[in-house]
């Protein structure tokens, strides 16, 4: 049997949604970081988004069920924490995604720069914190309506 | 001691005081003064527990025992746990929690921060992943214990009875021992006594903002780091965190 090339494992796993935003997939989130074959063995680099992000786990049998399923059977995963995740690896389509599906995208400056529903600059926050570690929880004063924004690590 | 039982309690220090704390704060689940403080203080637990992994999987490692993170945490007694003091003083109030919060990420930031250029790779990548969680504690904690010291009258007597209860215990973050020595020799972590100016300047800071008056007393109980003797609160918490691994050892979930 032929090996598929790298290039077609990293469309595999674009098609992978994230477990908690399923609009973007792993390669979207920008937490595979190598793909790379040794010999016989698939070796997929992952890195978490937080220590203790309890989707991590569910990701790891994501990304194995899906790979499987494509006839790959000698795979191995492995944990990379450094260089950090950063939410300056998220693709553009990822997150242009973010914003459809109702999520503001991470900003530098720390906070949404509009709201993802109305597009209106007048933006509070709630919280620093939010539905999953990943989100801090903030709200639109035109439109009135909450939002989730994608914290900027 | 040898070099490595030396970073084998240096892991379980850094381990144990996130493990310890991050089970108080997540003591508050579902029953924290409102749903966005809820939310906030279990995401802390979790990063928490998250770093714990990290720091408990290497000390395993290094020890060389067949220990896991998981067997580390859920099957070692008081005596063998290396966490601060702090760390596992009770909840009280909300005003004490975020108290004992700040006082940690405070020392914390700083000590993540001298890790980064630390000369054992794994010990810099966890410091790496662990200091992006902490400056976020850090700026949420600093922030609630000013808006709450600087608040009402009630929230501000709350705080400064907070402050007071808890100072006594910031001294043993920054003592040292032997262990402490060895992981400076080896380039691997800072001597915790050089960063007290640091911190006591971060502090000082964030007390001004907050209107609360810093005790002078620097009286510091001790005993929790190594092991020489915890305060009885930490008993109640293992019962607590450990029970089911231990009526039911190795049960998955
Ligand atoms: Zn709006």
């Amino acid at each position: 049997m032929t090996q598929a090339s790298v290039e077609q494992i990293w469309q595999w796993l674009d098609a992978v949604p994230d477990p908690e935003i399923p609009v973007i997939s792993l390669v979207d989130l920008g937490i595979i970081r190598d793909v790379a074959w040794d010999d016989e063995t698939l070796i997929v680099t992952v890195t978490p988004t937080y220590s203790g992000c309890p989707a991590t786990s569910v990701i790891n049998l994501d990304i194995e069920t899906a790979l499987r399923d494509h006839g790959i059977d000698n795979l191995q995963l492995k944990r990379q924490l450094s260089p950090a995740w950063t939410t300056d690896w998220l693709s553009e389509r990822g997150r242009a995604r973010l914003e459809e599906y109702g999520i503001a995208p991470p900003q530098p400056a720390g906070g949404p720069d509009r709201c993802p529903h109305c597009g209106s600059k007048n933006v509070t926050r709630v919280s620093q914190f939010g539905s999953t570690p990943c989100k801090a929880h903030w709200r639109c004063q035109d439109c009135l309506e909450p939002f989730d924004y994608f914290k900027c690590i | 001691m040898t070099r490595q039982d030396a970073l084998f309690q240096f892991l379980l220090r850094m381990g144990d005081n996130t493990l310890i704390l991050g089970h108080r704060i997540s003591e508050w689940c579902g029953i924290a003064p409102v749903l966005e403080e809820d939310i906030a203080l279990a995401n802390t637990a979790l990063d928490f527990i998250g770093q714990t992994q990290f720091w408990l999987g290497y000390a395993g490692e290094v020890e060389g025992k067949d220990q896991d993170a998981d067997r580390l945490a859920f099957h070692r007694d008081a005596w063998d746990f290396r966490n601060v003091l702090l760390c596992e003083m009770p909840n009280g109030d909300f005003g004490q929690t975020i108290m004992r919060q700040f006082l940690f990420d405070a020392w914390h930031s700083i000590f993540l921060g001298r890790l980064l250029k630390s000369s054992d790779p794994r010990v810099a990548e966890i410091a790496e992943k662990a200091s992006k969680e902490v400056a976020y504690h850090l700026e949420r904690s600093a922030g609630t214990v000013v808006a709450l010291g600087d608040g009402t009258e009630e929230s501000h007597a709350r705080m400064q009875a907070a402050l007071d209860y808890l100072y006594p215990y910031v001294g043993e973050m920054f003592l040292s021992d032997e262990v402490d020595q060895q992981m400076a020799e080896a380039g691997i972590a800072p001597d915790p006594a050089t960063l007290r100016e640091e911190y006591d300047a971060l502090v000082a800071r964030v007390m001004a903002e907050a209107t609360l008056n810093i005790p002078e007393n620097r009286y510091a109980h001790k005993g929790g780091r190594d092991g020489y003797m915890h305060t009885e609160h930490l008993g109640h918490l293992l019962c607590e965190m450990q029970w089911l691994q231990r009526a039911y050892p190795d049960a998955k979930w």
